[in-house]
């Protein structure tokens, strides 16, 4: 037993902030709620060069062959910077779909897959901008076409829903593909969460009132306290489910993430003031991603279901 | 990373399993906070004491099975899922001792050591007094020199179990001018030596779970300071570290409880409003386990336990509190009526108080771990 990434995972998770600090994700948020996805593919590039997309690939088709628990540290670091684009769908999800060719250009980077799992994605992410489209029913795979523009509470997540077209055959492991996309999401509010309460710490060391930093202040103290607290919890059930990827745990992460994440969003947003509430600011980015991915990939309610079943 | 238990690993926790389906008592024993339960508690001790069981990561000198962390931790699991009692002498085993290991002499834990695994003695933690509660370092209760030890006067208050135990630990003031946490050594007490009194005081159950204890004159010898005399303070974090982090609150605990809760919801017909809180105490315990197979990797790699201790506290506490409403919640009218969930749950509202207040712990996260201006104290 030892349960602990080890000196290579963290050395990616390094690798990675270092590459998410440098770009500016913010606007490439901004730009992609706009429809113009320039700026965020860029970065998907970038990132792919650092091995991001071919993280699950099999590595006959030149991926990473990597473990869910790699992957979860590359969303996480995804989650923290925020970045933009169908980062679940291509490559936490669809390595698992499909034994294709196709997986050889996502791992490359040239491919982006926008995938809808019924019931729990009933709407495609990023429709626009993917080249592969799938929609998973009931084990199957089809293609399908997107319909109209659908807006999220997240400007920078495009949802379209998904008008099915040809039937493509019985996915590779269906059930695989879902639970590395509820682990994915997970992940991603978890990173989101850590961001929201970073920032949410320096501010509260540098703001002052009443003559003094906010941090000061026992009330403003304790909240973050407890956001701390829940989100030093959520991340071994994060990488607990990672190690055993059984439905439980998955569904144990999904939940404590995402509670975790939301008090820091909401938590974040009262230490900020009013500032927090303008749409210059970054934290509004993550506050309305985190209630985004709250519901995707499975509600809070379904996967609380699942633990108790 | 990785989950999997290793040969050795596995067969300590079959040993465990199998001695303990054998001899954990049909009947729950009465409180340790009676007379007559504390008795059968002490008699409960010497049997896990005489197959090794009742400090396994201890060195087998003293009566332990020189077991790592993690056998511990998995002990911990086992004995709580078979329904064991809780341990009379937490307050010896899981504060006290580490404190001895680091700080006591050999002379000190050859002669306290193998008394307390057998519960042979058993200690009582005396720390607060009446007006030094969460401020542990405002104490009064002096201890002045004399020949060979020391005299002690005072008073310390809340003390656990202190009705029925033998000896008490706690720190108290050897410097006449000094401040706060300076000038305070660590003593052990006999708590029958002259000029001791203890006044057993009820708790919200009735029954006197701690007490009061005066001290008028009494004398400590040399050999019962741990450390150097003026430096308890310093002694006294380790205990303090151990009460909120790792061994007085073992996720075994929290992981029986909740399996305990998801069969008694089940069993109630699945009521749906208390879905959702069934399922976060579950999601919660697997937390706090996970959280502590993390915690137990980090020290085999040398790190210690600092102030994520405090993050522990704070969410055992918590946990522990929602676990037991959503069973009261559960039990519907019949919530009210004594038994193990109500006695429960009046034992997890202390949670919150003890070992350090939550405010304290938020406080503690809030400055050494997230590095916010330090405040009032
Ligand atoms: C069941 C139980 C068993 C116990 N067993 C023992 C034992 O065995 N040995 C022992 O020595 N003690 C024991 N205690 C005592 C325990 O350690 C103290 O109760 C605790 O330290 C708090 O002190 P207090 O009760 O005096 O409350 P106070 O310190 O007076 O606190 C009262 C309230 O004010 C808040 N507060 C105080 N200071 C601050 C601050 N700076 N910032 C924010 N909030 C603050 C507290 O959080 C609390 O809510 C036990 C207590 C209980 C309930």
């Amino acid at each position: 037993m030892r349960f602990a990434l080890s000196g290579e995972q963290e050395q990616f998770s390094h690798s990675l902030n270092d590459l998410l600090s440098d770009v500016d994700t913010d606007s490439a948020n901004r730009a992609w709620a706009e429809g113009d996805p320039g700026p965020g593919l860029k970065i998907w590039r970038r990132l792919a060069e650092l091995g991001v997309t071919a993280l699950a690939v099999p590595e006959k088709y030149d991926g990473l062959g990597a473990t869910p628990v790699d992957l979860a540290v590359g969303f996480e670091r995804l989650g923290y910077h925020c970045a933009p684009g169908p980062w679940t769908d291509t490559v936490a999800a669809l390595p698992s779909l499909l034994d294709d060719e196709l997986l050889t250009s996502v791992a490359s980077g040239e491919t982006l897959a926008s995938v809808a799992y019924a019931p729990h994605v009933p709407y495609a992410l990023d429709s626009d901008v993917a080249d592969a489209r799938l929609a998973v029913e009931n084990g199957r795979l089809r293609a399908f076409t997107p319909g109209a523009l659908l807006s999220s509470v997240d400007g920078s997540r495009r949802l379209f829903p998904p008008v099915a077209g040809d039937d493509l055959g019985t996915a590779l492991d269906a059930d695989r593909a879902f639970e590395l996309g509820c682990l994915a999401t997970a992940a991603q509010l978890l990173g989101a969460g850590r961001w929201l309460l970073d920032t949410s710490v320096a501010y509260a060391a540098q703001r002052k009132q009443y003559g003094r930093e906010i941090g000061g202040y026992q009330a403003v103290k304790h909240l973050l306290a407890d956001v701390a607290t829940a989100l030093t919890l959520a991340e071994p059930l994060l990488f607990g489910a990672a190690v055993t990827l059984d439905r439980r745990d998955v569904s144990a992460a999904k939940v404590a993430c995402g509670d975790a994440a939301h008090l820091a969003a909401r938590t974040g947003l009262q230490v900020h003031g009013a500032i927090g509430y303008t749409a210059e600011h970054a934290l509004g980015l993550r506050l309305t991603r985190v209630r985004a991915l709250v519901g995707a990939w499975g509600t809070p309610r379904f996967h609380r279901e699942r633990v108790l079943s | 990373m990785n989950l999997d238990l290793d040969e050795r690993t596995l067969a300590f926790r079959d040993e465990a399993r199998s001695w303990l389906a054998a001899n954990v008592p049909a009947e729950p024993l009465k409180s340790f906070d009676t007379a007559e339960g504390f008795a059968q508690h002490r008699e409960w001790e010497s049997r896990l004491a005489d197959a090794r069981w009742s400090v396994v990561s201890w060195p087998r000198e003293f009566g332990g099975r020189d077991a790592s962390l993690l056998e511990w931790v998995l002990f911990e699991e086992e004995y709580y899922a078979a329904g064991a009692p809780l341990r009379v002498n937490q307050n010896g085993i899981f504060m006290l001792a580490p404190t001895l290991f680091s700080h006591g002499t050999e002379e000190q834990q050859a002669r306290i050591l193998p008394k307390m695994a057998r519960s042979a003695e058993v200690w009582a933690q005396a720390w607060s007094e009446p007006e030094a509660g969460s401020d542990i370092a405002a104490l009064r209760s002096t201890a002045t020199r004399c020949d060979g030890g020391w005299r002690v006067s005072g008073q310390k208050t809340w003390s656990s179990r202190a009705t029925f135990a033998d000896r008490a630990f706690g720190l108290f003031r050897s410097d006449p001018e000094s401040l706060r946490h300076k000038g305070l050594t660590y003593l052990m007490v006999d708590l029958r030596a002259a000029g001791v009194t203890v006044r057993p005081i009820p708790q919200l159950d009735g029954e006197p779970g701690f007490a009061e204890i005066f001290f008028d004159d009494v004398f400590v010898p040399d050999e019962d300071v741990i450390g150097t005399p003026g430096e308890g303070w310093r002694v006294a974090m380790t205990t303090a570290n151990n009460e909120r982090g790792l061994s007085l609150r073992s996720p075994g605990r929290f992981l029986a409880a909740a399996d305990r809760l998801v069969s008694l919801w089940q069993e109630a017909g699945r009521p749906a409003h208390t879905a959702d809180r069934v399922a976060d105490a579950w999601i919660g315990a697997r937390a706090y386990q996970l959280y502590t197979l993390g915690t137990v990797t980090r020290l085999a790699g040398g790190a210690e336990l600092g102030p994520e201790s405090s993050v522990n506290k704070l969410f055992w506490s918590h946990l522990d509190v929602a676990l037991h409403e959503t069973a009261l919640d559960i039990l519907g009218p019949d919530a009210e009526l004594r038994g193990a969930w109500s006695d429960g749950w009046l034992f997890s509202l202390a949670g919150p108080i003890y070992g350090g207040t939550d405010q304290i712990q938020r406080s503690i996260v809030a400055e050494r771990l997230l590095g916010l201006p330090k405040g009032a104290r």
